[in-house]
């Protein structure tokens, strides 16, 4: 038996999680088939065990193991009988495989992880598939630590990972970087595959098992690549989006997994690296003109983070009455009427919810209910405030907001 | 690579007008596609009330009027085209009138294995 080599072990297990989202998106354009890339990826990353155990890593492995996995799926090609019956295809396929030998460039790399992302965010593929299949094909996340994410037996994760890459099989998804006129239209579809990445791990960062993969930094991670391949100002805009609201991890909750407001948060504890990041990328997104729904959420986002601690309201109310014109929403209009409540007083701010309500949105929503309720206490109309706070609660289903709910009335009723 | 575009759209929200540009329009869709050699078949649906639907069950026939299922929209026709991927097939299913209306599903033929000898 070989010696193990614990630590070309660890440096490979760390190119494979830096490296494995290249290799295979050059090997899915070169073999068309997203099998034989995976089992070919694979032996190329055992080879390279072997072969790098004695000679170390090289400065620049990517093309090395994609060129090994080349060899690797052709030698699969030549031994496997179940594609006697397309010898001609075959063949002419390995003849392309054996002729591509130049060393594979930077660019040519960097578009294939493109194409690898525009195709597993397909909208032809179920939206709940194709944040599945992007973790695990571009982020190199294992079918394990996905379903471990999202609370799911690995087999039904598997389930769901295969369905999606038949669905890009069987119905010929392209594996391209689409045209510019859908350009727009398909990234946002990338987008918000991203940012629900970045959700349910904001949602789920407490309390559990340390062994989670952290799907807010995967979220982060990915938006980093895409900006790096598309520098496009909405892809600035969520990265910076999500640094802003990640660099309040810490602060968020205190050690029982309770909800700390933000004007009750010890900013000491701010990650003032991730605020400085996202205010740069909201700076740079307005320079680059179009601003899109997530520049002006972040926008919102920054002006909070300001290190003077005063929020210019006037300015939260004008990125709010422009992200209502890009995106109307009731929630976007609930958030408004805070800040113009924080800038005219309660009753202003009530005067909008209460019209919310009346036009019959969210009338299930609960923080619709909780924010009233806020605005009541501020206002002194305490028994009010309760029913609206007891509202909340019959309809709120996180635990620590229910808590937070639970804790609130028992303070206003001892009052 | 060939697709079937199936066409479903509630038949009683179609005016007479909408109908004749709609086969109007198809059918330039139609020529165009079969002068590019991209068009395999396609053909409107006469009304579902025209429909007749067959069971085999225990080696009898039973045969019903129309269709057994009570859906809002019924399939009005179809379009089989040869293209190069499913973005092709999609570009060619927004272009038809109906999607404006109702729906169309785009569905990959199954290939099936070619003919052995012997």
């Amino acid at each position: 038996m070989k010696p193990v080599n614990t630590a070309i072990n660890q440096q490979l297990s760390q190119l494979y999680k830096e490296q494995s989202g290249k290799v295979l998106a050059t090997l899915v354009r070169l073999l068309g088939d997203f099998e034989l890339a995976e089992e070919a990826m694979h032996e190329a990353f055992s080879v390279a065990l072997d072969s790098w155990g004695n000679k170390g890593i090289p400065a620049n492995p990517t093309p090395w193991l994609i060129s090994t996995a080349r060899f690797k799926a052709i030698d699969t090609f030549r031994r496997n009988k179940r594609f006697s019956e397309l010898e001609a295809d075959v063949q002419r396929l390995i003849n392309e495989l054996e002729e591509y030998n130049h060393e594979v460039s930077t660019q040519e790399i960097e578009d294939d992880q493109l194409r690898m992302i525009f195709t597993c965010c397909h909208p032809a593929i179920d939206p709940k598939i194709q944040i599945p299949l992007t973790l695990r094909e571009v982020c190199g996340l294992s079918t394990e630590e996905i379903a471990s994410a999202y609370l799911v037996s690995p087999s039904t994760m598997a389930q769901r990972i295969v369905r999606g890459k038949n669905k890009i099989q069987k119905a010929k998804i392209p594996f391209v970087i689409p045209e510019i006129t859908e350009l727009p239209e398909r990234l946002e579809g990338v987008l918000l595959v991203i940012y629900l990445v970045f959700n349910e791990g904001y949602a789920a960062s407490n309390g559990d098992s340390l062994l989670r993969v952290d799907l807010s930094n995967e979220a982060i991670r990915l938006a980093r690549l895409v900006l790096s391949l598309l520098p496009d100002s909405e892809v600035m805009g969520l990265l910076a989006l999500m640094l802003l609201h990640e660099s309040r991890r810490y602060a968020r909750t205190d050690a029982d997994g309770n909800i700390i407001l933000l004007e009750d948060q010890d900013r000491s504890l701010w990650l003032q690296t991730y605020i400085d990041e996202g205010m740069a990328l909201v700076q740079q997104a307005f320079t680059n003109g179009q601003v899109g729904s997530y520049t002006l959420q972040a926008a919102i986002a920054a002006e909070y983070a300001k290190s003077t601690g005063i929020t210019d309201w006037n300015q939260v109310i004008r990125l709010y009455s422009l992200l209502l014109q890009v995106e109307p929403s009731p929630v976007v209009e609930l958030n408004r009427a805070v800040a113009i409540a924080m800038r005219d007083g309660e009753e202003a701010g009530l005067k909008i919810i209460d019209s919310i309500l009346a036009s019959g949105a969210l009338q299930d929503y609960h923080k619709l209910h909780s924010t009233r309720g806020e605005l009541l206490v501020r206002s002194g109309q305490i028994s009010s405030a309760i029913a609206a706070f007891e509202q909340a609660l019959v309809l709120v289903k996180q635990a620590p907001e229910k808590r937070f709910l639970v804790q609130k009335l028992a303070q206003l009723k001892s009052q | 690579m060939q697709y079937m575009l199936l066409i479903y759209s509630d038949e009683n929200c179609w005016t007479e007008e909408e109908m004749q540009s709609c086969f109007q329009k198809s059918m330039r869709i139609s020529e165009e596609l079969a002068a590019q050699g991209k068009l395999v078949s396609a053909a409107p649906l006469d009304s579902i009330t025209t429909a007749t639907s067959l069971r085999v069950r225990d080696g009898k026939r039973q045969i019903t009027d129309g269709p057994f299922a009570e859906t809002t929209e019924q399939l009005g026709g179809y379009y089989i085209v040869d293209v190069e991927n499913l973005d092709e097939a999609l570009e060619i299913a927004a272009r038809l009138p109906p999607a404006e209306k109702g729906t169309v599903e785009v569905r990959p033929l199954f290939p099936l294995p070619e003919k052995v000898e012997g």
